[in-house]
């Protein structure tokens, strides 16, 4: 049997997405792992706006919200790779817990 | 079949992200947030979004999974690397993550929404209604993002290069 999917189906995968996505960040050592878990969190984000968006009055306002987020995180991703690339270029690693100096 | 196609793409997209957590391998992580964003790509297609699926393939699997696979090659000495947190972290990490999914699944499901939680409305915007959308409505954060794109690819180009 399979039940009648509604709004709430998509807010619980939502809020799965949204906890794992802040595990990941939580646990990953690897600062590109850190940044997968931040896109896994835009992504909820995103399921949330769309589902709302076609359980609502039916006016585009969640998918242009989403489009927006989606250029943002493009953005932050490729402005947080290239402080990476930086880090590694100083401390020969990727592993976020050396960088712990304000001046390397 | 909406139905079916929902469960099959949340399964995907969820197995997928617990895969992008439980590998301690940067490049299989890597690997499965390409299933998390194709299977949510697939579900903004359940849900009639087709703009916005299309743009999530386009930006977040060809782009910025690119980006971030390109970025895992040029921080490692090899791609099989690999840092470990602390079982006290992850044993810490997981409960926090457990009582975040549990508070809001059960906030979300208690909450009365004022709009229908079980008949979608017919009405999606087609691709046409969201760009015009885009273009008359939204046309100053339209703008905004465009400049702000310029920004950040100026300031990653000057982050990025080597110092001579």
């Amino acid at each position: 049997m399979i039940l009648a999917v509604g709004l709430n189906h998509y807010l619980v995968l939502s809020a799965l997405i949204f906890s794992l996505g802040v595990l990941c960040m939580a646990t990953k050592r690897n600062a590109i792992g850190i940044l997968i878990g931040v896109e896994l969190v835009l992504n909820a984000a995103n399921i949330n706006l769309v589902a709302f968006s076609k359980y609502n009055a039916g006016v585009g306002d969640g998918h242009i919200f989403a489009v927006f987020v989606i250029l943002l995180a493009a953005a932050e991703a490729a402005l947080a790779i290239a402080i990476f690339m930086n880090f590694y270029n100083t401390l020969r690693t990727i592993d976020v817990d050396r960088g712990d100096e304000l001046r390397g | 079949m909406d139905d079916l196609a929902f469960y099959i793409f949340a399964a995907v997209s969820l197995l997928s992200a617990i895969g992008i957590v439980a590998s301690s391998n940067i490049v299989r992580s890597a690997v499965c947030l390409l299933g998390t964003l194709g299977g949510v790509a697939c579900l903004y297609f359940v849900l009639d979004a087709n703009l916005l699926a299309v743009i999530q393939l386009i930006v977040y699997a060809g782009g910025t999974l690119v980006l971030m696979v390109f970025g895992i090659m040029l921080t490692s000495k090899s791609p099989w690397v690999g840092f470990r947190a602390t079982r006290g972290q992850v044993a810490g990490a997981v409960l926090v993550a457990i009582l975040m999914a549990v508070g809001i699944s059960t906030l979300v499901l208690t909450a009365e929404w004022s709009q229908s939680a079980n008949a979608p409305l017919k009405t999606s915007p087609s691709v046409a209604e969201v760009g015009e959308m885009l273009l008359t409505d939204y046309l100053v954060p339209f703008e905004v993002a465009s400049v702000l794109l310029l920004v950040v690819m100026i300031g990653a180009a000057y982050l990025a290069r080597t110092e001579k």
